[in-house]
C-alpha cells in the first residue's frame, strides 16, 4: 500500500507526462486504415508525429485541422469539415479518429454536434467512419487520451449482437503494451484455437514491416468492422486497468461480460491469463507454454540473486508502473521512487510506499543511491548525472532501437525481462576491497590503534 | 501588439521574396495559408523554441498545457560546449483551474521556482496558444518577475497559431531584439569580432567552422543562437560583422543590427565548397572594411587555397565510386543548391532538387550550378516520392527524417540532411564528411540481400 502525493511545484521541470490528445492518436493507429486528426493548431500534430517517428521509427499518419488564430477565436469547427472532406478526397481511409486539444476545448467547440449535423449534410461519406473523442491537453495524461479514445470506438463503432461466435475472444489493451505483446497475445489466443480481436492493434500498423504499396494512412491494425463486430465474442479480455471504462462501454452495449487484468508481466499474471483461455477455449495450455512457464521458473532462480533488495526507481505512467513495479516486488527488488503521470486506483496499491504524480526532476531527486532507473528515454539525462544504471521502457524510447519489438508479456516476455534486467543489476555488483568494512568511527575513537615498535 | 509584431516581421525589408510583393500580398504574410487536413509543419511556437532554444546556459520555460513542451522537449541536436541547462525542459503544465482563472500567476510562481533552483543569467518565457487565448499578459509577468529577482526575464511571444515554424524564427529574433542584444557591454572588442546568425550547432557543425576562423584569428564573439551564452547575446552588438546563415530564418536580426548598430551583414552559408569559401571571403572582406588590418585577406586566401585543395582531394577518392549515381535532393532553401557542386565533384547527378522552401534567388542558384533543365521540384506527395524510389529513378535520398521512408521502405538509401541528423555537413570538413556518408549508404552491402526475394518468391514467380 502506499501514499498517492501530488508535487506541489508550480513549474514542471523535465515532465514525465505527455499529452493526451496524442495518446488518442496513437491509439487510433493501432486501426486499419484510419487517419488520425488532431483537431488543433498544426503545431499540435507536429510534436506528435516527430515524437512518434522517433519512437518507433516509421513514417507516422496524422493530420491537423490546422487551427489559426481566427479560426480558434471565432470557432474552428468548419476546419473539422473542410479537414475530412480533404482527407477523405487525398488519401481515402475507412475511419478518420478525431482527437480536440487544449485550443480548441478551451473554445469549447462543440464537435459531436457539429458532426451529427456534418453526417447528415454529407451522405456520400456514410462509408467514411468517424470517431470523436475530447482529450484536452490541460487535464490528464497520455495514457488517458488512449483510454478515452479507445471508449470512444467502441461507443461508437461496436454494434449490438445477441449472436455469440464461439471461440471469439475480444482483447482491450493499454497503452502499456507494445507491438511485440500484442503479437505475443495473438500467438498465445492461437494456440488455444481462439480468434482474437485486439483492439487498438498497432502490431499491424507500427510493428516496422515493409507494405507492399504506399498508403498515407495505418499500414494496418483493427479493422473497422472487426469492432463492430466485437459484440459477436464470448468474452472480453481488457489488459490495464485504464481498459476498465472501455471494457465497461463494450459490455453496456453489447451484453459482454468482460474480465480484467491488471498486469502483463510475471508468472502468476501468466498463469490467470492463460487459464482463463484455456477455459474460454476448453482446451489445455499447450506444451510450449508449460515449457516457457518452467524456462521462466529457472530464469527467476538463476537471476533472483541480483534483485534481492536492490533499490529501483521508476518513473511511468500508472499502468506501466504497475506493471513493472509489481513484478519487480516479486523478484525482491525494492521500489524506493515511483513517480508517474496522473491517477489510477492501482496506485495506492502499489508495493512502497509512495507514489508521486509529477515529474522527472522528482524522480531524479529521489533516485539518488538507487541501483537502477527505469523511465522513458527523457531520464538519460538523470541517469547520466546520478551515474546509474538505466532501463528505458514506456514512450518515447529515441536513443535506442526496436523499441515496438521489446516483449515483457507472457512468459517468453517475463524471461527475457528477467535476464536483460539481472544482467544490468549484476554489472552493478560491486567488487570488495580491503576497505570494504571500515570499523566504526566512535570504535577508532576510543581506542587508539595498536602501534608496532 | 503581437499583430503589430507580425506585420513589422512580415514587412522585412532585408527580404528581396518580400519586397517584390504587392502591398496586400505583404500582409498575408510569407506563409501559405495552412489547409486543415493537408498541413504538416511546425507551429510558430515550435520556430521560436528552434531558434532560441540553442542559447545553453538559461532556462527556456514555456508557459501552456503539457503538450507544448511535454510531447517535444529534448528532440534536437543542437551541442553545446560548456551549459547543459538548455536540455533541462521548464514548464508550467497549466491545469483546467488555470485556463478557468487565469495563468499569470502560475507562471509568475514557476519563474521564481526556476531562479531559486537554477539561478540561470536569464530565463526565456514562451507564449502557447491556451494562455494567449485567456488572455495570460506574459510581457507584463516577464517584466515584474525581471524587477522583482533582478534577472532578466524574457517574454518569447509566439503562440503556435499565429503561424508557421518560420514566423516563430522571426518572432524569436524580435524577443532578441527588443530584450537581450545591446544590453550589456562586452570587456572588450578586437577588430576581428563576428557574429553568425541563423546557426544552431545542430549535431555541433559549428565546430567543423570554427577552427579556420580560429585559425584566422578571427572570434566568433556571439553565435544565435548555436552553443551561445546569453551575456554573448546581450553584447553581440559590439561585433565588427554579421554572417546571416539558413537562408531568411533570421534575417530580421542582422538587419535591425545594421540598423540600430551599423554592423554590416551578408548572407552565406556553410553548406557546400564553393559556399564556404565565400563565406570566409566575405567575413574576410567585411570586417577589413570596417578596420581590421588588410593583410587578412592574403592570409584568408592562402587558408582557403589549403583547404579547398584538401577536400577535393579527399572527395575525388569517392569519385570513382560514386560517378554516374543519381540523387534526389529533397530539402529547402539553400540546401537546395548549395550541396549540389559538392555532389558533382563526387561524380554524382542530381536528379531532382526540391524548391519548396527556396527563394527566387535559390532558383537562380540552382539554374546556374544544374543548368537551364534542372529538375526543380516544388512539391512532391510522400506517394509520388515513394513512387520514384519504386521505379529505382533515383539511387540515394538525401532529406530530412519525414521523407526518409520513401527510400528505405524501397530498400533505397537514405541520407539524413536535416535537423534531426547525427552527422555534421558544414564547411570543407562536412562536405567531405556528406560525400562518405552517401558512399557508406549506398555501399551497404546489406541491399543486395534485402533487394533479393525470398527463394520460394523466386519459386512461385517462375511457375
Amino acid at each position: 500500500m502506499s501514499t498517492v502525493i501530488q508535487s506541489r511545484k508550480a513549474c514542471t521541470v523535465n515532465p514525465l507526462k505527455m499529452s493526451q490528445p496524442i495518446g488518442g492518436a496513437l491509439a487510433f493507429m493501432g486501426i486499419a486504415d484510419c487517419m488520425p486528426m488532431l483537431h488543433g493548431s498544426q503545431g499540435c500534430t507536429a510534436f506528435g508525429l516527430v515524437l512518434f517517428q522517433r519512437h518507433f521509427n516509421e513514417g507516422i499518419p496524422m493530420q491537423t485541422t490546422a487551427m489559426s488564430e481566427v479560426a480558434t477565436v471565432m470557432g474552428g469547427l468548419d476546419n473539422i469539415g473542410i479537414a475530412i472532406l480533404s482527407i477523405q478526397q487525398r488519401t481515402k481511409p475507412a475511419i478518420i479518429g478525431i482527437c480536440s486539444t487544449g485550443v480548441t476545448e478551451t473554445k469549447g467547440d462543440d464537435v459531436d454536434g457539429y458532426l451529427k449535423n456534418f453526417r447528415a449534410t454529407h451522405p456520400e461519406l456514410d462509408q467514411l467512419a468517424l470517431v470523436y473523442v475530447s482529450t484536452p491537453d490541460f487535464k490528464d495524461a497520455f495514457q488517458d487520451g488512449w483510454a478515452k479514445a479507445v471508449e470512444s470506438m467502441v461507443k461508437g463503432l461496436a454494434e449490438p449482437s445477441s449472436a455469440r461466435r464461439e471461440g471469439s475472444v475480444n482483447f482491450l489493451v493499454g497503452s502499456h503494451l507494445t507491438a511485440a505483446d500484442i503479437e505475443e497475445l495473438r500467438e498465445i489466443s492461437e494456440s488455444f484455437g481462439l480468434e482474437a480481436t485486439i483492439l487498438p492493434d498497432i502490431s499491424g500498423s507500427m510493428d516496422g514491416h515493409i507494405p507492399d504499396d504506399f498508403t498515407p494512412n495505418t499500414l494496418g491494425g483493427t479493422s473497422v468492422d472487426a469492432i463492430r463486430r466485437m459484440g459477436e465474442a464470448e468474452l472480453t479480455i481488457a489488459l490495464g486497468e485504464q481498459m476498465r471504462p472501455a471494457a465497461e462501454a463494450l459490455m453496456t452495449k453489447t451484453g459482454q461480460p468482460y474480465v480484467l487484468f491488471d498486469r502483463i508481466t510475471g508468472i502468476e499474471a501468466t498463469d490467470q491469463l492463460l487459464d482463463c483461455l484455456s477455459q474460454l477455449s476448453g482446451q489445455p495450455v499447450p506444451g510450449k507454454y508449460r515449457r516457457q512457464r518452467s524456462q521462466l521458473i529457472d530464469a527467476m532462480l538463476d537471476s533472483h540473486f541480483f534483485f534481492g533488495g536492490k533499490k529501483i526507481a521508476i518513473g511511468a505512467e500508472p499502468d506501466l508502473l504497475w506493471n513493472i513495479g509489481s513484478w519487480f516486488n516479486e523478484m525482491g527488488a525494492i521500489i524506493t521512487a515511483a513517480v508517474t503521470t496522473t491517477h489510477s486506483p492501482l496506485l495506492e496499491q502499489m508495493p512502497c510506499e509512495e507514489v508521486l504524480i509529477g515529474d522527472l526532476e522528482d524522480l531524479e531527486a529521489r533516485s539518488a543511491g538507487c541501483d537502477l532507473l527505469i523511465t522513458h528515454s527523457h531520464g538519460r539525462q538523470a541517469a547520466a548525472r546520478l551515474d546509474i544504471a538505466f532501463l528505458r521502457m514506456g514512450l518515447p524510447i529515441f536513443d535506442q532501437l526496436g523499441a515496438s519489438h521489446r516483449l515483457s508479456l507472457g512468459y517468453r516476455g517475463a524471461r527475457d525481462l528477467t535476464f536483460e534486467i539481472g544482467n544490468l543489476l549484476m554489472a552493478q555488483e560491486e567488487e570488495n576491497r580491503p576497505d570494504s568494512w571500515p570499523l566504526p568511527m566512535e570504535d577508532h575513537d576510543a581506542h587508539a590503534p595498536f602501534a608496532f615498535g | 501588439m503581437l499583430q503589430n509584431k507580425i506585420q513589422d516581421v512580415f514587412n522585412e525589408p532585408g527580404c528581396s521574396k518580400n519586397q517584390s510583393k504587392s502591398d496586400k500580398e505583404r500582409k498575408k504574410g510569407c506563409t501559405k495559408a495552412l489547409q486543415p487536413g493537408g498541413a504538416a509543419g511546425g507551429c510558430a511556437f515550435d520556430g521560436a523554441k528552434i531558434a532560441l532554444q540553442p542559447i545553453t546556459d538559461v532556462a527556456h520555460l514555456v508557459h501552456g498545457p503539457i503538450a507544448c513542451e511535454g510531447n517535444s522537449w529534448d528532440n534536437r541536436g543542437s551541442k553545446s560546449s560548456g551549459s547543459q541547462l538548455y536540455r533541462t525542459s521548464f514548464t508550467t503544465d497549466i491545469n483546467e483551474l488555470d485556463v478557468v482563472y487565469g495563468g499569470e500567476k502560475h507562471l509568475f510562481k514557476s519563474i521564481k521556482e526556476v531562479i531559486d533552483k537554477y539561478d540561470p543569467p536569464a530565463v526565456f518565457v514562451y507564449q502557447t496558444c491556451v494562455p494567449a487565448m485567456i488572455g495570460d499578459d506574459i510581457e507584463a509577468v516577464c517584466k515584474a518577475a525581471s524587477q522583482k529577482f533582478a534577472k532578466p526575464v524574457i517574454p518569447v511571444n509566439s503562440p503556435g497559431f499565429v503561424g508557421a515554424k518560420n514566423l516563430g524564427n522571426k518572432l524569436a529574433g524580435e524577443a532578441l531584439l527588443d530584450y537581450v542584444i545591446g544590453t550589456e557591454e562586452p570587456e572588450y572588442s578586437t577588430p576581428y569580432d563576428i557574429n553568425i546568425i541563423g546557426e544552431y550547432n545542430l549535431s555541433g557543425e559549428l565546430w567543423q567552422v570554427k577552427p579556420l576562423l580560429d585559425h584566422l584569428g578571427i572570434r566568433v564573439t556571439c553565435c544565435i543562437s548555436g552553443d551561445a551564452k546569453y551575456h554573448d547575446v546581450a553584447q553581440s552588438h559590439r561585433a565588427r560583422a554579421n554572417m546571416m546563415v539558413c537562408s531568411k530564418s533570421m534575417i530580421n536580426i542582422a538587419r535591425k543590427m545594421e540598423e540600430r548598430y551599423q554592423i554590416p551583414f551578408f548572407e552565406g552559408s556553410f553548406y557546400g565548397i564553393s559556399d564556404t569559401t565565400e563565406s570566409l571571403r566575405e567575413i574576410t572582406r567585411l570586417l577589413i572594411q570596417q578596420g581590421a588590418p588588410a593583410e587578412l585577406h592574403d592570409r584568408t586566401e592562402a587558408l582557403i587555397a589549403r583547404e579547398e585543395a584538401r577536400a577535393w582531394q579527399r572527395i575525388a577518392e569517392y569519385t570513382h565510386r560514386l560517378r554516374g549515381k543519381r540523387v534526389l535532393l529533397f530539402t529547402g532553401g539553400v540546401k537546395s543548391w548549395s550541396v549540389v557542386s559538392a555532389l558533382q565533384e563526387g561524380g554524382m547527378e542530381v536528379v531532382g532538387t526540391s524548391v519548396k522552401k527556396s527563394t527566387k534567388e535559390d532558383k537562380e542558384k540552382i539554374k546556374e550550378i544544374m543548368g537551364q533543365d534542372a529538375h526543380m521540384i516544388d512539391d512532391l506527395t510522400p506517394r509520388e516520392m515513394y513512387k520514384m524510389f519504386q521505379e529505382a529513378r533515383a539511387d540515394v535520398l538525401l532529406s530530412g527524417g519525414r521523407s526518409q521512408f520513401a527510400a528505405l521502405k524501397n530498400k533505397m538509401p537514405w541520407v539524413d540532411i536535416n535537423q534531426e541528423r547525427h552527422h555534421a555537413y558544414n564547411g570543407y570538413e562536412g562536405m567531405v564528411n556528406l560525400v562518405k556518408q552517401i558512399d557508406l549508404a549506398l555501399y551497404n552491402p546489406m541491399w543486395t540481400l534485402l533487394r533479393k526475394p525470398a527463394p520460394w518468391d523466386m519459386r512461385e514467380a517462375r511457375t
